[in-house]
């Protein structure tokens, strides 16, 4: 199985689209933090306009933390779409170059290949997860250093310097499970066509249409929000709470773990019986 | 003899369409066997059947004696395929595309093992070229080189040689021709064409809309079948008295002004042709037709209509 997944590996970063999302992270997490370098303290005074009157902010609070903290609620919308340029593209190329015959008629159960390739296409969007925390975690610390971070939400919180390193950790780790959710639901589309370009645009728009879903303040669309997987997606952001809801937390990490469980159950299901035609 | 091939009852339906319509066939160890019909007879679906791309609907296959269902893995291990036109992956070397599918079916990818396959098929110096670089009869030889790399004992080839030139059809032939008889593999060949499976099969089935239409030895079916031989004369009304004297004038299927078609086998179109030399009629052209090029045309288009 090793060796099959470092096969899958190996042809997913021969192809030149692996590094288009690892090429728009290097590109735009570093325009953010010039942009944040250049025109921080604005940013930072605007953030905290309404709490001047009453408190006094000292110290380094545009800092790498904080920087890492803005891109991280910017992109897990946007890194979605990256991910599925590869994972979308798993299945379907294959059938799209006709390499499926190739490949299914070796003497490998279709479960093993399918495993393989999954897990190569998890390893893979983990792997852009990662890469955004080094880019904008990493080097955000060499350029801002480190300090205090200020989270405002429906409460202000300030976490001490020792005490935020943790929280992205575990923050990433959530944003991974969430990006192997968008991994799982692009492969199962994956393995129902034989165009890459159906896959990537169907999981895109199913991800906007349950998240416009779910953000629509009307009782029928609320009452809809805890079947919608994207509903579970933002809860990195419970780890810069205080204290951390870890049971909202674990609940919601099943949820998504059982979805991405769920969708590659279903593609291991129908690729099994699945006719190739292509 | 030892089945390798062994199908029974064979159907696959694809909705309203029958692919494949109860389809029985043995192939025996060292065949090369010609799997033979027009496009659309049911040839791919059935390959793809035998390498457990499609399931059937109906029916049973057991290759080396074993159920292919229930021993895929054990088998597909002895077999090797070409199915329909070869695709690899363009962005990788042909080395490369040797190196992984060998890999995934678990046999010696040393650099010597699969160099060695590459020069038999005459890629030996292309082997850094990426695959996308490759004509159409590159891919296919490249694609012979796959289904060689693991040794098979069975060699399953779907149109091997669909669009390649002349020179590259007769490569083919001559490496299915090495590899019987040289290396015993048992070929399994698919074509439209029954003049390539004539030259290189000893056994074959013929198949149309799904079904067997006729199946027995090459040599049974072209010896049963005369030729229809067309002599070009410059003289036909002298060969007429001339043939009307003898026995061949009973062989004779028409006259044209300058032509005469016989009904002959091989062994009298000399006997034939002296007779008419030493009676100094000149005979410029011999063009042999054989019945069973024309049974086959027959079968298969009434079967289509």
């Amino acid at each position: 199985m090793i060796d099959l997944i470092s096969i899958e590996l190996y042809k997913i970063f021969k192809k030149w689209r692996t590094y288009i999302g690892f090429m728009a992270i290097a590109v735009l997490v570093p325009i953010i933090q010039i942009a944040l370098l250049i025109e921080g303290e604005k940013y930072l005074d605007f953030m905290t306009r309404n709490l001047q009157q009453t408190f006094v902010f000292v110290g380094n609070l545009l800092n790498g933390y904080l920087i890492a903290f803005i891109v991280l609620g910017s992109f897990w919308i946007h890194i979605p779409f990256l991910i599925t340029l590869v994972t979308g593209d798993l299945l379907a190329g294959e059938a799209t170059s006709g390499t499926y015959r190739m490949l299914i008629t070796r003497p490998v159960s279709r479960a093993k290949l399918i495993t393989a390739k999954y897990i190569a296409g998890l390893l893979y969007s983990h792997g852009l997860v990662l890469w955004l925390a080094i880019v904008s975690l990493g080097l955000g610390i060499i350029l801002f250093g480190t300090g205090e971070l200020i989270v405002i939400g429906n409460k202000i919180i300030i976490f001490a310097k020792d005490d935020i390193l943790w929280r992205f950790i575990l923050a990433y780790g959530y944003a991974a499970l969430s990006m192997s959710v968008v991994a799982s639901l692009a492969f199962l589309l994956s393995s129902l066509v034989e165009n890459a370009i159906g896959p990537i645009v169907s999981t895109m728009a199913i991800i906007i249409v349950f998240t416009v879903l779910s953000a629509l303040n009307f009782d029928f669309f609320q009452s809809l929000r805890p079947y919608l997987f994207t509903n579970y997606m933002a809860n990195w952001r419970s780890f810069f709470d205080d204290p951390i809801d870890m049971q909202e937390v674990i609940k919601a990490g099943l949820v998504l773990l059982g979805h991405s469980v769920f969708f590659f159950g279903l593609t291991l299901f129908l690729f099994r019986r699945k006719d190739i035609l292509s | 003899m030892e089945k390798i091939i062994e199908i029974t009852h064979l159907t696959k339906h694809y909705k309203d369409l029958t692919a494949v319509n109860d389809l029985s066939l043995n192939v025996y160890k060292g065949d090369v066997f010609g799997f033979l019909g027009p496009n659309g007879a049911g040839k791919s679906t059935t390959i793809r059947m035998l390498l457990t791309l499609i399931s059937p609907t109906k029916g049973e296959i057991n290759i080396f004696g074993k159920n292919l269902n229930k021993n895929r893995n054990d088998i597909l291990r002895k077999v090797g395929a070409i199915v329909e036109k070869p695709d690899f992956y363009g962005y990788l070397s042909a080395y490369k595309n040797l190196e992984i599918l060998g890999r995934i079916s678990g046999c010696d990818v040393s650099k010597k093992r699969i160099m060695e396959i590459l020069e038999l098929v005459g890629l030996d110096k292309r082997y850094k070229s990426k695959v996308k670089t490759f004509s159409h009869g590159m891919k296919q030889r490249l694609g012979l080189a796959q289904a060689l790399l693991h040794d098979p004992e069975l060699i399953i080839l779907d149109e091997p040689t669909t669009g390649l030139d002349p020179q590259g059809m007769k490569e083919i032939r001559d490496l299915i021709n090495y590899l019987s008889k040289e290396k015993n593999k048992t070929i399994f060949l698919s074509s439209h064409i029954l003049y390539e499976v004539e030259l290189v099969a000893n056994r074959m089935v013929i198949i149309n809309k799904g079904a067997t239409k006729v199946e027995g030895l090459v040599s049974d079916l072209l010896n049963a079948a005369n030729l229809k031989v067309t002599f070009g004369l410059t003289s036909v009304t002298e060969a007429k008295i001339l043939l009307g004297q003898t026995q061949w004038i009973n062989k004779v299927d028409s006259f044209t002004e300058t032509k005469i078609v016989f009904s002959i086998n091989h062994e009298e179109i000399p006997l034939v042709n002296k007779l008419l030399v030493e009676n100094n009629i000149a005979v410029n052209s011999i063009v042999p037709m054989r019945s069973l090029e024309e049974y086959f045309l027959d079968i298969t288009e009434k079967s289509s209509t």
